[in-house]
């Protein structure tokens, strides 16, 4: 091996910088505008970041999950103009002019849970919870789509995403459970 | 719950309640998690949401199974801007004790340095085996400056299967090997030969059973901060074993386990990927320590695929004996075990399937020679059922084999073999890895699998599948039993504190992966204390509260943790009691605890507060304690045992096999459990779906692939199939709680219990559906190709 490469590698205190932006200045970088949940913003965004890093990195929306970085898992579903994507399979710099929202706009103004998040926990539909959020958001928009769906209905959208501890079933009662009150309230 | 057949549940008493008649008011419910309102909110704080400023860590992992390093030069990737530190073997050999990891159990037999490395210096024994760590102010720098790393290699011949292993002219898995073969261990009990001699039928079978990865939705991660000024380490890590994580970067940093605290976050699933040491746990603070700025480590999924355990292949070649009624004289033979390239544990995997393949059956003669077998693939480490599994393949596939042989119904087969309720406990002949003796403390197997044979229908299945077959549909069904021996010891800690604010908390080295656990100890202890359950705080995983404890694994934690936050919370009970009636100047009979407050029965106004008596023993400066009073409204439980409560289960499911295009539908799957006293039944019914589901993966979906070269050929979740909700029928649960004596609440585990019967009662079903065809299956998972050769005839 060798090793002597390594010495030219600072590896002490010296190499310390006060400089504690996620972006540093090589990174080629563009200022885009967007809506995440509700709130209109401005930022600079490094050009190669995916969007999922940018909700957790840039906006400390850690909500967002990060799975698997190759599109199959889900967890890091969120909605871009009103329909799901997945945000590790988009560029942030992708979004200027968009409306995003993620997990964290789903609870109720006063905080309560959402008539979904609290079936999810009525049924026991999340155990470790990682993949939750991904999950929360297409169910979401599954019920805003369509208000009386069938079981099949929800395994099919369900299966945009992976979850290892539940093995689904909670989550479709859930899901079933919620259509039922909010068909119910309205 | 699904209830209709199981036996309504008896108000238990617990030992050392006031009162032997009181029924159970909290353990036993469907009491919400107290986990939800946060992780659904989005507010989860898994290892990646930590708001803790940190430099970031990438790793250059091998590209080939085996090779030398030729050449190797970071000065390229050192001089990136944004680099702040690049380490290679050698430089990080200046900041640990040693370069190889430390073998997570104790073993007098092991081939010695078969651990891994830290960062491997001058040889690669497995594709994705770490080489390089750059640590940079951002990920996505740290990874450009692993491209540029300058490195040569020189491949060395591989081992890519345990048969290739065997040969006596193949390679070494590392040139530092003594053998391929890393331990040979033979397991048994009774007269084998003389079994097998004067058996009338023997059937032999050769079994392949893969089993993939833990694959948790939520990787590994390790986030690292050393104080220099306190000489002390911090390392957050997505682990299933907080304690021992302490204990190994102490020894590996030199630094007293005192002054390292590991603290595990929201951990978002383990599965047995969690429950060791990883080289990466010992490179990042080391690290940490090194630059004296945090470092994180977050593992993604295509790391995740090479670098974290499998579980992966084993080769069980298997006899078994049996009388003219089909009763089990002895069954011997040979497995070959697949470790991969290194071993960071032990035997324990291998020699749980080879000692818990007689489950839960009466085997009077037992021998199974175990050969350990290293190649060159990622390492092997127990994986939810850790063994079980295979070991459940292997005997309900002898068992559907003797009922073809002999022309008996499969039901009945093992309903005569079955260990009858009347010789429990039942010794097995064997010893678990504590040294004690394995025995079967109780349930009731030929009750539990009648339910399973009633919910499905199986006496009307036979016109059922006729009626099918006449419009061209192919059904089957499929049964299978199963035990585990859960609750591991040697003991799990729990520390239940009232504060003088009054604050209930429950402090342990148990382990939350997603279970469910701070709910179902809140429970346990809110059962004593008398008190919402949402009142009880608990924390798990954090080695700065407790100073022992043995983690998440074995399906251990309700009844070992259970255990000991049961006996702590009454014992903070009577001495809150006690000293309430001190402070009351009434007697302790005539003294309720309720809503957070010791009153006087029939006369409410009369009352004292846990927190007012946790003010009291707190003590002030001179001032005397309480009579016969220890210090603090607290008490440390530290349930101690060897013995395992032995959950039972028997599985039944039927399957539409498309003989067009090899796919298999189930259309029904029943799942009858006993996992003795249930804390929560809301909480294990999930554990069942989950446990199931992942056995539908290992029977149906998941193949992690390797190519002659071991070259991983499945690496994302497009080639390796988790199973998705639409593969997923309704699952049936039906619960017998037969409390285990094992422990003071008669709780047995369960968080592995639903993965191990799954693949023999799928195979069992696909078998049955494609009679017709002659087809004898030997092997899962079961790929729809696969399933169309079998049907043609053809092999593999």
């Amino acid at each position: 091996m060798n090793s002597q490469h390594i010495a030219a590698v600072s590896e002490a205190g010296d190499a310390r910088t006060d400089d504690a932006s996620t972006e540093p200045a090589s990174e080629p970088s563009r200022t885009i505008t967007l809506s995440v949940n509700g709130r209109r913003q401005t930022c600079q965004v490094s050009e190669r970041k995916h969007l999922a890093d940018f909700l957790r990195q840039d906006l400390a929306l850690t909500g967002t999950h990060v799975g698997c970085e190759h599109g199959v898992c889900g967890a890091c579903t969120v909605w871009v103009d009103g329909v799901t994507a997945r945000s590790c399979l988009m560029l942030a710099v992708q979004t200027d002019g968009s409306d995003v929202r993620t997990v964290e706009s789903l609870a109720l103004d006063g905080g309560g849970l959402s008539v979904l998040q609290q079936a999810f926990q009525d049924h026991h539909g999340l155990q470790c919870g990682f993949c939750t959020p991904g999950i929360l958001m297409s169910l979401t928009e599954l019920l805003r789509d369509d208000p009386e769906p069938d079981e099949a209905t929800v395994r099919l959208t369900l299966s945009g995403h992976l979850c290892r501890c539940t093995g689904y079933q909670n989550i479709v009662a859930a899901a079933l459970d919620a259509a039922a009150k909010l068909r119910a309230a309205r | 719950m699904d209830t209709p057949l199981a036996p309504p549940r008896p108000g238990i008493a617990l030992p050392g309640d006031r009162s032997p008649s009181k029924a159970r008011q909290v353990i036993g419910t469907r009491a919400p998690r107290i986990e939800d309102p946060a992780l659904l909110r989005g507010e989860g704080r898994y290892l990646d949401d930590l708001r803790i400023e940190a430099l970031h860590a990438a790793f250059l992992r091998s590209p080939h199974a085996h090779a030398r390093i030729a050449h190797l030069d970071c000065a390229a990737a050192g001089a990136l801007p944004g680099v702040v530190a690049v380490f290679d073997a050698t430089a990080i050999a200046r900041h640990v004790t040693n370069l190889r990891m430390p073998l997570g159990f104790p073993s007098a037999t092991l081939q010695k340095d078969i651990t891994p490395w830290v960062l491997s210096g001058t040889e690669v024994a497995f594709v994705g085996e770490a080489i390089v760590m750059v640590v940079a102010e951002t990920r996505y720098i740290a990874e450009d400056a692993l491209a540029l790393i300058d490195i040569d290699f020189a491949p060395l011949p591989v081992v890519h299967d345990v048969h290739q292993a065997l040969d006596a002219a193949a390679p070494l898995v590392r040139s530092d090997a003594v053998s391929n073969i890393a331990e040979r261990v033979p397991v048994g009990f009774g007269e084998v030969e003389q079994a097998f001699a004067r058996a009338p039928h023997v059937f032999a079978e050769a079994l392949f059973v893969h089993r993939g990865a833990a694959h948790p939705m939520e990787g590994r991660g390790v986030l690292a901060r050393y104080d220099a000024a306190l000489d002390t380490m911090t390392v957050w890590t997505s682990t299933q074993m907080s304690h021992e994580v302490m204990h190994a970067v102490a020894v590996m940093l030199g630094m007293d386990p005192h002054n390292v605290r590991v603290i595990a976050p929201d951990v978002g699933g383990g599965f047995g990927a969690k429950y060791l040491t990883y080289p990466e746990e010992v490179a990042v603070p080391a690290a940490a320590r090194a630059l004296g700025r945090p470092v994180k480590w977050v593992e993604d999924r295509a790391e995740h695929f090479v670098s974290a355990i499998h579980e992966r292949d084993q080769y069980w070649d298997v006899e078994i004996a049996v009388d003219a009624r089909a009763l089990i004289l002895g069954v011997r033979g040979r497995l070959l075990h697949d470790q991969g390239a290194y071993t960071p544990q032990g035997i324990n995997l291998p020699y749980n399937a080879a000692t818990s393949v007689t489950g839960p059956y009466r085997v009077p003669a037992y021998a199974m020679e175990v050969l350990i077998c290293q190649t060159n693939k990622t390492p092997v480490v127990p994986v939810r059922g850790a063994g079980y599994p295979q070991a459940a393949f292997v005997m309900e596939r002898l068992l559907d084999r003797v009922a073809r042989e002999l022309a008996l119904d499969r039901a009945e087969v093992r309903a005569r073999n079955l260990i009858p309720p009347e010789k429990m406990p039942y010794e097995k002949g064997l010893t678990n890895r504590a040294g004690v003796r394995s025995v079967v403390d109780s349930g009731n197997y030929a009750v539990c699998q009648s339910a399973a044979l009633a919910r499905i229908d199986y006496a009307g299945f036979r016109a059922r599948q006729t009626t099918a077959r006449a419009q061209g549909r192919y059904l089957g069904l499929g049964l299978a039993n199963a035990v585990k021996a859960t609750s591991r010891g040697p003991f799990e800690s729990a520390v239940v504190r009232v504060s003088p604010s009054g604050r209930i908390g429950v402090y342990t080295g148990a382990l939350a992966m997603g279970q469910g656990l701070a709910t179902a100890l809140a429970q346990i202890c809110a059962e004593q204390l008398n008190v919402p359950v949402d009142s009880v705080h608990v924390t798990c995983g954090d080695t700065g509260y407790v100073s022992l404890g043995m983690g998440g694994f074995a399906s251990r934690q309700t009844v070992m943790a259970g255990s000991s936050v049961h006996l702590a919370a009454l014992e903070v009970r009577n001495k809150a009691l006690k000293v309430a009636e001190q402070m009351l100047e009434i007697a302790a009979d005539d003294l309720v605890l309720k809503d957070g407050r010791v009153e006087v029965a029939e006369r409410p106004h009369l009352h004292v507060s846990l927190g007012e008596i946790a003010r009291k023993l707190k003590g002030a400066p001179g001032y005397s304690m309480p009579a016969g009073i220890t210090p603090g409204l607290e008490a440390t439980g530290m349930f101690q045992t060897n013995a395992q409560a032995h959950a039972n289960m028997c599985h039944a499911c039927e399957v539409e096999v498309d003989i067009g295009t090899g796919g298999v539908r189930i259309l029904r799957y029943v799942a009858v459990h006993d996992s003795g006293t249930l804390v929560n039944p809301m909480l294990a019914e999930g554990q069942i779906h989950g446990g199931i589901v992942h056995g539908i993966g290992n029977a149906l979906f998941e193949k992690m692939g390797y190519d002659d070269e071991a070259q991983p050929i499945t690496g994302t979740f497009a080639d390796y199939l988790l199973p998705t909700s639409t593969e997923i029928p309704q699952i049936e649960v039906i619960f017998f709680e037969t409390p285990s004596p094992t422990n003071p609440i008669g709780v047995k585990g369960i968080g592995e219990a639903g993965t191990i019967p799954v693949a023999p009662a799928i195979v069992s079903a696909v078998e049955d559906a494609l009679a017709p065809f002659g087809v004898q299956i030997a092997e899962a998972p079961l790929s729809p190709v696969r399933i169309l050769e079998l049907i043609l005839g053809e092999q593999p």
